[in-house]
């Protein structure tokens, strides 16, 4: 397992409807790219997050192909309108099987 | 070729009127709480400044940016790691940071008069040296590795508990012949490009050094997370930088003369805010 990786997601506690409010998500990560060579001159084979997706309710809203160019402690924001109450739910697929996920609940009135 | 070249020179000169700062009245609020002090009247003893400034105010809009918000702040996910090491036990007297100092937030202001005399040890310790002090005499660990991944993190952390606080270190009193030495090596001209820190930081900042800001070289934002490097930044790292690239032999990490300079660098701040882990590039 990839080391000291922790996902971090800002999402507001709640928002009016029709409201455009903003999702912050950080994960740390080496994001070892595979290209490079340790001291003795053998290639660091690769370990990245490769995928990201954002659920609401169970249903994808956002789902992200990451590549090895992507720098360390991947940060992905972006906007949502939110219709009802519910879960986001993060997840970030490691290179090595690993899948870390986050959850935030939000009231909508 | 005629117009290409009146382009250039309209760059040209774009370049120079922008030179000094992005935006000259740009203020720093991190979470719109901490309010950070990036200019004020400079110390007494800073003789040859008059108003002393942040290297935050030295950066590009969208550098500055990432330090107004915690979550955007790349440094704050190290300082995430150092919570764990602070509760973490460690060493043969089955202590951890917690277990004397409770919560990290206790520690708020410590930063601010770093590097300070130690009665005890009866030598100027860095804040480094004294995590260094508490993890050797009272947890019964193992040293740290100065400027190295854990001590930076912890270094981060407790500057982060001080951040909005004003630097006020001491240069008096049982320190000052260090202070001193401090201060000969600041104006001392090194290397084969015979350069003094006050050849760039005094003299010369807010000019361009190739495609970069000189800012005035103020430590208040260390340790610093750098976009070049994306890792946590000591300041006596950034100093061997500095030395090595005047193409001169430097001096290692933690000796008397980095102790020395970071004292007398660190006064010449005294007014700024505490900002650690700043971002800069």
């Amino acid at each position: 397992m990839a080391e000291n990786v922790k996902p971090r997601v800002r999402v507001p506690r709640d928002a009016t409807a029709g409201e455009e409010i903003t999702i912050k998500t950080l994960i740390s990560h080496t994001m070892e790219s595979g290209q490079r060579k340790d001291g003795d001159g053998n290639a660091i084979p690769r370990s990245i997050i490769n995928r990201f997706t954002c659920a609401f309710n169970g249903e994808i809203v956002i789902d992200v192909t990451l590549e090895p160019a992507i720098s360390t402690n991947p940060y992905f924001e972006f906007q949502a309108i939110v219709p009802e109450s519910g879960t986001f739910e993060f997840t970030w697929y490691d290179d090595d099987g690993d899948v870390y996920t986050d959850s935030k609940d939000i009231a909508v009135s | 070729m005629n117009s290409m070249l009146k382009t250039c020179a309209a760059t040209v000169a774009i370049i120079a009127a922008s030179a000094v700062f992005a935006d000259e009245e740009a203020n720093l609020v991190v979470n719109e709480e901490i309010e950070i002090t990036v200019r004020t009247d400079a110390p007494a003893h800073s003789e040859n400044l008059s108003t002393i400034y942040s290297g935050w105010v030295f950066r590009s809009d969208e550098t500055q940016s990432l330090q107004m918000d915690d979550f955007e702040n790349p440094g704050m996910i190290f300082v995430d790691d150092a919570i764990e090491a602070w509760n973490a036990v460690e060493g043969t007297e089955g202590n951890s940071c917690a277990s004397c100092h409770g919560e990290p937030e206790s520690m708020a202001g410590v930063r601010a008069v770093y590097p300070k005399w130690n009665d005890e040890a009866e030598e100027v310790r860095t804040m480094a040296m004294q995590i260094n002090g508490c993890r050797t005499e009272q947890m019964g660990a193992e040293e740290w590795k100065y400027d190295k991944t854990d001590m930076l993190n912890m270094e981060a952390l407790l500057a982060s508990v001080s951040r909005g606080m004003p630097v006020d270190v001491a240069i008096d009193g049982p320190v000052q012949a260090i202070w001193e030495m401090g201060r000969d090596l600041y104006y001392t001209r090194t290397g084969q490009l015979d350069l003094s820190c006050a050849n760039c930081h005094e003299d010369n900042y807010g000019n361009n050094i190739r495609a970069d800001h000189l800012s005035q070289g103020q430590i208040n934002g260390f340790p610093t997370y750098r976009l070049k490097n994306a890792k946590l930044n000591g300041v006596q790292s950034r100093f061997r930088g500095c030395v090595r690239d005047t193409r001169a032999e430097t001096y290692a990490v933690n000796s008397e003369e980095f102790i020395a300079l970071e004292l007398y660098v660190a006064s010449r701040g005294n007014g700024l805010s505490v900002e650690g882990p700043s971002v800069r590039n």
